[in-house]
């Protein structure tokens, strides 16, 4: 067997998640409803409990229909193009990512309150929708590509000119388009919005940011754990390569 | 079926800051204390260890820390004439929950008010005259206590955290470094300030230059390793970037965990429970006692948790709605100004000022969360608002929390949000920008108030708290006056450019702002003007007590954690002193 270099990160997330594995399922707040506990006597600890982040795994949509999945792949890339500068949305494997965000806990609404009555509200009251995140999705990509078909001679929106799909994303954005379905517009490119750049900005681990390639763009070196160093440096560059809860390339074997 | 326990001297509803002060200093007196902590345990090492802290996603914004709503919220409107709606997500404030609670998540941002501050209605009457203090419908007063009161408390509360900061006013005497604004400290700070980046040092030497007095930023993110005096460690801060919203996985962030916990749960007289929520406090057929709390933990059993003395120090936004629920005090008329329950709700009003640079690296993500430059010129009455036309004021920090991406790209004036454009301003600006953070006093006013829904109902079956609230005018001129010296200093640091980000428009429940938010439970010195005394003690039932900012009677231009942890500190040390000897009220109505 190869000897394989493991960074003192790679190790800890390492041996947190085989921890997780062996020991009873542990249900932290996102979920609700942990067992209620009477602590007493000590600070408690009960081994193989870290609280490590859950990442995605494997390739290809488990949420989106392909109907969905064009969609995203056309709006994204427009929020985010492709150019020499960086990598666009696609590029960086938004897509992917928006795919397991809304399959999971954030899609069906977890940490949003979701009960009635539903009045539409003001702007100021923020999000009023009865849609979890992921039925928002659905119900906003179907209308959008109602929409597309009936005012802009196209089957969907990913069939539209890139100049064309700029134009209707800025009035989804604005509200100047009105969508069927119970959809608002503007709350739902708000969301998509937010959500793309959060696919473009964050771990890895998440299935966006492909090569860590939008933090390499902007000079954020990512999760490292000590500056002090360069605390008093000022308008120095900060060599340290990229890394993420994974490490970076220089890690694995093979690669340099 | 709810099944009677055993009785206990004390029972504190909620476990964040406040209720781990008075967890401390009660079993220390020798009282057998039970906490009950609505969310779950959490500690350093198992959930918010170095390895996985630093994930904005997760911690930012899906919210893994903070309060779930599925099963609670409030409700939000901007005035009496709305009908209020969920706040079906977290936005405007990030509220607490679990063991440390909003104490674990904060940025360690420690202020204290200034002395008149805490005279409000009086010192700005005298020095202004009437109309100061009641334009706009303004409800502002005094608080009851006065700084020089509070004075050791604050000191209690800097030892225990190992504040690291300079002092500007030591027992009278001006400083050289410091705030000379300040009130008088007994003593310096426990540690150093925190040496400071690029950011808040071009900060300074502008604000320098234009005759203000900069200081570093007292903080709770430790310059160096500090042992406080109930003997927890601290270490120090390494400026990774990741403090509000986070936990601290370097035990370098002063929270209950790290400066309390290790030292109360070994006490025998102290117990914890978690995933336990008070549903209301018990009161004897008279309306004058409380004989304890109900509560409900997660596997749906109902107790009865009987106590001779009953601690509110969950969040100010649920001591509220449990008075409310549990018929403690009268509840506030926003129509004829009677009743005080929910009375004088506020907020902090927040702006900023982003500065872009050609030239110079800022390197945003080297970072903490007090790591800033600070002045205090234009704070409370720190100036003279003599044709103004407001009170109160802000601090100005130059201030560099962190560069997380996803929240602290900042993009010049008249950049699109999304779009090459977009991509092209955030390659470019990220790494030679960083923000000027305003943190403005909020005024209470009539109209602003919380009180139980009509309509929705948590997961309990209770009602939710309502929320009415709107920046004033008065919050208002004073924002657009402080943004508008914040921008000066923002220009003598000779930028390329500068964005004014202005207090505009209506209070809006999306935007972070920030988890300030104070008053309902008021303290004064009059049961015609406030739900507690000077102490925190109800006036209506006295073995009640209400920690936390709602007892602020409006808010001033600082973080509120060391006032409503000095706070904390006074009423310990008044039952101790005082209540123990001869429970009953320890202010004569």
């Amino acid at each position: 067997m190869k000897k394989v270099n493991l960074g003192r990160r790679r190790l800890l997330l390492g041996s947190v998640a085989a921890g997780v594995a062996g020991a009873a399922a542990i249900v932290h707040d996102g979920e609700l409803g942990a067992p209620p506990q009477t602590i007493s006597g000590s600070v408690p600890w009960k081994e193989g409990t870290a609280d490590a982040p859950p990442g995605v795994s494997g390739s290809g949509y488990v949420y989106f229909t392909s109907a969905e999945a064009a969609f995203i792949e056309a709006a994204v890339g427009r929020l985010i193009p492709n150019d020499p500068v960086g990598p666009g949305a696609v590029e960086a494997n938004v897509p992917f990512f928006l795919d397991r965000q809304l399959a999971g806990p954030f899609g069906r609404g977890d940490h949003f309150y979701l009960g009635g009555p539903w009045p539409k509200g003001t702007a100021e009251q923020g999000y009023q929708s009865r849609f979890s995140p992921a039925q928002l999705y659905r119900a906003a990509v179907a209308a959008i590509d109602r929409h597309v078909g009936a005012n802009l001679g196209a089957a969907a929106f990913a069939a539209l000119a890139a100049q064309d799909q700029d134009k209707l994303l800025k009035e989804l954005e604005s509200g100047d388009v009105t969508l069927d379905g119970g959809v608002d517009s503007k709350t739902f490119f708000a969301m998509l919005l937010q959500n793309t750049k959060e696919g473009y900005f964050s771990d890895p681990i998440y299935g966006g940011n492909k090569d860590m390639a939008a933090w390499k763009m902007i000079g954020f070196p990512g999760a490292h754990y000590d500056y002090k160093e360069w605390v008093s440096r000022h308008g120095e560059r900060v060599p340290y390569p990229t890394v993420g809860f994974k490490g970076r390339p220089g890690w694995t074997e093979n690669q340099s | 079926m709810t099944t009677t326990l055993k009785p206990v001297d004390a029972v504190l509803v909620g476990f964040g800051w406040t209720g781990a002060i008075m967890g401390q200093q009660l079993c220390d007196a020798g009282l057998n204390v039970i906490a009950l902590e609505r969310g779950p345990w959490r500690d350093t090492a198992t959930d918010f260890a170095t390895g996985f802290a630093q994930d904005e996603l997760r911690y930012m914004w899906r919210h893994h820390l903070f309060q779930n709503l599925t099963d609670d919220t409030l409700t939000i409107r901007n005035h009496v004439g709305q009908d209020a709606l969920p706040m079906r997500r977290l936005g405007s404030f990030l509220l607490g929950t679990g063991v440390g609670s909003g104490g674990v998540h904060w940025n360690g941002q420690i202020w204290r008010f200034l002395p008149t501050d805490f005279l409000t209605k009086s010192h700005n009457q005298k020095r202004y005259g009437r109309k100061a203090v009641t334009d706009y419908d303004l409800t502002v007063q005094d608080w009851g206590v006065t700084y020089d009161e509070l004075e050791p408390f604050y000191d209690q509360f800097d030892q225990l955290c190992g504040t690291s900061g300079k002092a500007g006013n030591l027992k009278g005497k001006i400083q050289p470094g410091g705030n000379p604004f300040e009130g008088p400290r007994a003593n310096e700070y426990p540690t150093p300030p925190m040496p400071q980046t690029y950011g808040p040092t071009l900060f300074g030497k502008a604000a320098a230059e234009l005759g203000r007095h900069p200081f570093p930023h007292p903080t709770g993110n430790m310059s160096e390793a500090y042992t406080n005096p109930l003997g927890a460690q601290l270490g120090a801060c390494t400026y990774c970037g990741f403090c509000e919203k986070f936990g601290c996985g370097n035990y370098s962030k002063a929270s209950p965990q790290t400066t309390v916990l290790p030292y109360l749960l070994r006490k025998p007289n102290f117990t914890l429970k978690t995933e336990c929520e008070v549903l209301r406090v018990e009161l004897t057929p008279d309306k004058k006692r409380a004989s304890g709390v109900t509560y409900v933990n997660s596997a749906g059993e109902e107790f009865f948790q009987p106590a001779e003395m009953v601690i509110l120090s969950a969040y100010v936004l649920q001591n509220v709605r449990l008075l409310l629920l549990s018929g403690i005090g009268k509840p506030y008329d926003p129509k004829t100004g009677e009743g005080v329950v929910g009375k004088n709700y506020a907020y902090q009003t927040m702006s900023s000022v982003n500065v872009f640079f050609d030239d110079k690296i800022i390197n945003p993500f080297i970072g903490a969360g007090a790591l800033a430059t600070v002045i205090d010129d234009f704070n409370g009455d720190n100036f003279d608002h003599g044709g103004l036309g407001f009170i109160g004021g802000a601090y100005i920090a130059g201030m560099v929390t962190g560069g997380r991406p996803i929240e602290m790209i900042y993009t010049p004036q008249g950049t699109p949000a999304w779009g090459l454009e977009w991509k092209h301003a955030a390659a470019k600006n990220y790494l030679r920008s960083f923000s000027l953070s305003i943190h403005g006093s909020c005024m209470s006013t009539r109209g602003n108030y919380l009180d139980l829904d009509p309509t929705y109902r948590d997961v309990h079956g209770r009602p939710m708290l309502r929320m009415t609230f709107d920046f004033s005018q008065n919050d208002h001129k004073m924002s657009d006056f402080l943004t508008d010296r914040a921008a000066e200093v923002a220009k003598a640091m000779n930028p390329r450019e500068i964005k004014l980000n202005r207090r505009t428009g209506s209070w809006n429940v999306t935007p972070y702002q920030t988890t300030h938010n104070t008053g309902g439970a008021i303290m004064g010195d009059s049961p015609k003007n406030s739900v507690v005394n000077k102490y925190l003690q109800s006036w209506d039932v006295s073995n009640v007590f209400s920690m936390g900012a709602g007892a602020f009677p409006q808010n001033a231009g600082y973080n509120p954690t060391a006032t409503l942890a000095a706070l904390a500190y006074l009423s310990a040390d008044a039952i101790k002193s005082q209540y123990l000897k001869a429970p009953g009220p320890m202010v004569r109505a």
